[in-house]
């Protein structure tokens, strides 16, 4: 990779308004200078680095995203490919991934907190401080009435045997980590994840 | 992977089995074709259906569901009886020299040890026979009928290419030709490569298979070497990171146990999970089990966890019982459970028999689900027609469902298939409202902090000791985190050799796992993932992917657990005086003085070859189990028992013993034995798959993907459609105990019906991705149909072999 140039150092060089002179300059034909003037539609892009969530080969990608990073105005993402740098995938991604986009940008992502009551057909939406505020009501409830500090034997357990946790494979390790700890700091035993499956 | 994606290009023999890498990991099934190309590698893929791995295969052989072992068991047979294995390796590396007690027996399909009450085994018979001085007895000439290598020989000389081929239903000649392939690489300069995936882990002999497997990898000489290996393709992006986390009720991270009630004091849980040396020269590694121990409890608890406390083990909850996902449900399904979470998780799709999941999520009071997608089991409540027939009004269920953020707004690390941990940066924010996963559990935990602060309430203690210093404590960084699994040093880490000498002053990074200490003097939430984040800065964000061995070790890109090594065992690429078994393929060698080479060394790299330290270091011994005297819930050796749901009454090998036609040790709920399907009502053996278009029940929400498989579809073979008068393109029902689905029939050569133990089995395949949700047109979900049992071991539920029977609907 240190001999020839990377994809994204060739961007650079052929970006914007020096398209000509850069391409001129790495030797490339006439046709290829002409192809090459119609803006580029990652110019005014942000790359960012990240690893598409599907399976276990974990293939980088390369995100672009339109925004400015100016206050009130949201990033959002445009295009996505394969890491050219990425030892194992080297810049390709498969059917799964080629549809990572419209992954992003489903109709179906949830985007704000609901409830659906007991016995109720519908959902209804609520604020993050609701639904955090109730959740932990339940929970400290459940918590209070059925934590065991010491089993039949006498030992000493201090678990909370009512309630059980799934766990997600799709987070990022700090996240599983700070799950799990929270999870431990309540007592909770009754935890799995998707890895078992 | 005990080896990592870019190494398969470095096999000369790459067997994929209870896997379909080509459509479920495309990108990383490239280098199998890398290897073919440029190194002339060979290609065999052994499968139920002639997948598109298969397609470009140079050998594929068709077998049924479930009886892998049955064919594994018979390369063990093939390789013992024709002297194809590496016997320097076999004598040094692995316990095939070991003595086993006079007491062990295996008879009519079962071992020594058998309880039949509780369905399990007391392993007191399968251990090693010891002099005086504990050591085990050894016959180096593997000649004395109690050693391993004479008990595998006789346990696997039924296993015949006849008996194989009755049993599996795979060609006699196509079995032969294969085991013949796999004997080659027998040759020290001849490497196989195995790739398998939730073909193997979903059965309920399922660790068994994978175990048979590695027999045979270690018979070969092929654990340890570049291009070898056993190699699980595992389903999820950071489906390897998380199981590192350990995610399991049973686990705590870095794979070491939960405490549970019978250890009531960190004395007497240390004294129970540390292994006793067994020959003195051998390096012992969990001997360091109080060092990550401590280090976690320190990591959790910060500076509350003292040496007077017992470093808070007490705060820690202790398990009682099993905690997996389908004991969990089973618990709820009783309404034992109040409350439940749903982080990322969608089990009334992916647990088995979907049924039951939705009986047992109506049992709840309150169900939390969070996911960036609005998921089938978030709306396990509401009335879907026939995908999801239920009355909201009889569901008291309270559900919230909580938007959480997708990869591309996520910052921090995954680690994929080979253990490399990689760091990701944002793109862009979560639509809406949208919070990451973290910040939610932040969110949670401050909350409940914040009401518990009047101690009022249960056991509040170890809420409010729980160490919490994040600069947000509402919303911790992922670098905050990453730094904190990777360690970092409460006071001044001194040499033991020295103690004038610092090693890590108080709060820096550790450089590994080394440093850990069980004085308390050290914090690491993640033993396995020490050095991650170093002084050095964060190494899994590393991104020079020069190569300069040119086995594709990329030392420098990411970081590998443990201690950035690529290859695992990797001594074992060497002969006893430190040899590389193929100079063409060094991985590390010994080169007079040290331990060197192209990759980190899985030995103290000062180590003599003539110390004789054996390779396999998590191991007391320091050698492969080919026997396992502990860990398997079975049996020492792996023995082919039939699926729970199986076309026949009886397993061929022990066909007089009905205690054996399954599993002896797997675990059945009461009622769910009821659920199982007869062979008489329910004729076809059925399994479960990927397609390359879709990932699992998510791209389903992503209209690209949706385009290019729309609708649901089962797969059968030519004899079966003409057999049921099913047309190409039919809608057909399929059935099973537990319930239907129905489909568009794909009438396909690619499904070969099998003559099985005398008589004709036809296989029915259904893809899994369809759902009541998404951009796709509506489905079923395929976990319908599928039994609620699991592997004795891992529990994990049986998708891959079940009955159905199929009718034009």
């Amino acid at each position: 990779m240190s001999q020839t140039m990377t994809r994204r150092q060739f961007f650079k060089v052929t970006a914007g308004g020096f398209a000509g002179a850069g391409l001129g300059a790495l030797g490339l034909t006439p046709e290829a200078l002409q192809a090459a003037t119609r803006p580029f539609k990652l110019e005014r892009t942000s790359e960012a680095r990240n690893i598409c969530p599907y399976c276990s080969v974990s293939c980088g990608v390369l995100m672009y995203s339109i925004g400015d990073k100016a206050k009130n105005v949201e990033a959002s993402i445009i295009h996505i490919e394969g890491d050219p740098d990425n030892p194992v995938n080297r810049g390709t991604l498969c059917p799964k991934g080629a549809g990572l986009l419209e992954m992003i940008h489903s109709e179906n992502r949830l985007k704000f907190p609901e409830v659906r009551e007991a016995g109720s057909s519908e959902w209804k939406r609520i604020s993050w401080d609701e639904a955090i505020t109730r959740i932990a009501t339940h929970m400290k409830a459940d918590r209070d009435a059925n934590f065991k500090t010491t089993n039949e034997a006498g030992v000493t357990v201090n678990h909370w045997p009512t309630v059980g946790f799934l766990a997600s494979s799709a987070a990022s390790n700090e996240a599983g980590y700070i799950s799990h700890k929270v999870l431990r700091g309540l007592g909770v035993i009754g935890i799995d994840t998707q890895a078992r499956i | 992977m005990t080896n990592h994606w870019v190494d398969i290009k470095n096999a000369d023999l790459i067997l994929i089995m209870g896997g379909n890498a080509a459509e479920a990991h495309p990108c990383g099934f490239k280098w199998a074709i890398e290897a073919k190309k440029h190194r002339g590698a060979k290609l065999v893929v052994v499968d139920p259906r002639f997948t598109r791995s298969a397609a470009v295969a140079d050998f594929y052989a068709p077998i049924r569901t479930g009886s892998d072992i049955a064919f594994l068991g018979g390369v063990i047979n093939y390789l013992l009886s024709n002297n194809k294995f590496n016997a320097e390796y076999v004598r040094y590396y692995t316990n095939a020299t070991y003595l086993i007690n006079e007491s062990y027996s295996f008879a009519d399909g079962m071992f020594s040890g058998f309880d039949e009450a509780k369905h399990s085994y007391a392993n007191d018979s399968w251990q090693y026979q010891k002099g005086p001085d504990g050591a085990p007895y050894m016959d180096p000439e593997m000649q004395y009928p109690k050693c391993v290598l004479q008990l595998l020989k006789q346990h696997y000389s039924s296993y015949t290419p006849e008996m194989v081929e009755s049993v599996t239903g795979t060609p006699k000649e196509d079995f032969l030709n294969i085991a013949e392939m796999i004997g080659e690489c027998s040759k020290p300069d001849k490497v196989m490569t195995i790739l398998y995936a939730l073909g193997w882990t979903q059965h309920s002999v399922g660790s068994q298979m994978i175990r048979t497997m590695a027999i045979i990898q270690l018979l070969l000489g092929n654990i340890g070497m570049a291009g070898g290996g056993i190699n699980a393709l595992r389903g999820h992006a950071n489906v390897q990171g998380i199981t590192d986390m350990n995610l399991f009720g049973a686990n705590l991270p870095g794979y070491l146990a939960s405490p549970s009630d019978k250890e009531p004091n960190l004395q007497a849980f240390l004294a129970a999970k540390t292994p006793k040396p067994v020959r003195m020269a051998q390096m012992n590694y969990w001997v360091n089990y109080p060092k990550f121990m401590v280090s976690l409890l320190k990591a959790f608890y910060g500076p509350n966890a003292t040496a007077e406390n017992n470093f808070g083990y007490d705060w820690m909850p202790k398990i009682t019982g099993a905690q997996d996902v389908l004991a969990l449900f089973e618990q709820m399904h009783q309404g034992k459970l109040n409350g439940f979470f749903c982080q990322g998780f969608n089990p009334l799709a992916s647990v088995s028999h979907k049924a039951k999941i939705g009986q047992a999520l109506a049992k709840l009071k309150y169900l939390v689900v969070m996911d960036p997608l609005a998921t089938e089991t978030s709306e396990f409540w509401k009335a879907h027609g026939e995908y999801n027939d239920v009355k909201p009004e009889e569901v008291q269920t309270e559900v919230f469902r909580l938007p959480a953020n997708l990869f591309a707004e996520q910052e921090g690390s995954f680690t994929n298939s080979g253990r490399v941990i990689q760091w990701r940066w944002a793109g862009q924010n979560a639509p809406g409202e949208g919070k990451g996963d973290m910040e939610i559990m932040a969110l949670l935990f401050t909350k409940l902090k914040a009401m518990y602060a009047d101690g009022s309430g249960a056991y509040a203690e170890p809420i409010q000791k729980l160490h919490w210093p994040y600069r947000i404590p509402t919303s911790p960084s992922p670098e905050e985190v990453a730094k904190e699994v990777s360690g970092y040093a409460m006071a001044d880490v001194l040499d033991p050799k020295d103690p004038t000498k610092i090693l890590a002053k108080a709060g820096e990074q550790l450089a590994g796992f080394a440093l850990l200490r069980d004085d308390g003097s050290t914090a690491c939430g993640n033993w396995i993932y020490a050095g991650s984040w170093s002084q050095a800065g964060n190494l899994m964000a590393r991104r020079d992917n020069s190569d300069p061995s040119g086995l594709g070790q990329t030392l420098n890109w990411g970081f590998a657990w443990p201690a950035n090594r690529r290859i695992l065992y990797n001594r074992a690429s060497c002969d006893v005086s430190g040899k590389p078994w193929d100079a063409s393929r060094t991985v590390i060698k010994w080169n007079g003085k040290a331990w060197v080479g192209n990759d980190i060394p899985d030995i103290r790299a000062d180590t003599p070859p003539s110390e004789s330290v054996g390779p396999f270091i998590m191991n007391p011994e320091g050698v492969a189990r080919l026997f396992a005297i502990q860990g398997m819930k079975e049996g020492p050796f792996p023995v082919h028992y039939e699926p729970f749901e199986s076309p026949l009454e009886a397993n061929p090998f022990f066909p007089n013993n009905a205690k054996a036609r399954n599993n002896p040790a797997a675990r059945v709920f009461k009622g769910d034995g009821d659920n199982f399907g007869k062979a008489a009502d329910f004729p076809h053996v059925a399994t479960t798959y990927r397609l390359v278009e879709h990932f699992h029940y998510w791209t389903k929400h992503s209209v690209l993907n949706a385009i290019t498989q729309p609708e649901q579809f089962v797969e059968i073979g030519e004899s079966l459609a003409k057999e049921a008068g099913i047309g190409h393109g039919d809608k057909v029902r399929v059935s099973s105990k537990r319930g239907h689905i129905e489909a568009v029939a794909v009438v396909t050569k690619r499904i070969r019906s099998l003559q099985i133990d005398g008589k004709l089995v036809h296989t029915v395949g259904i893809p899994l991705h369809w759902g009541f949700k998404g951009v796709t047109r509506p489905g079923y979900l395929a976990n319908t149909l599928t039994p609620y049992v699991g592997d004795a071991n891992t529990q994990t539920p049986e998708f891959k072999s079940f009955l159905v029977k199929i009718e034009k609907a």
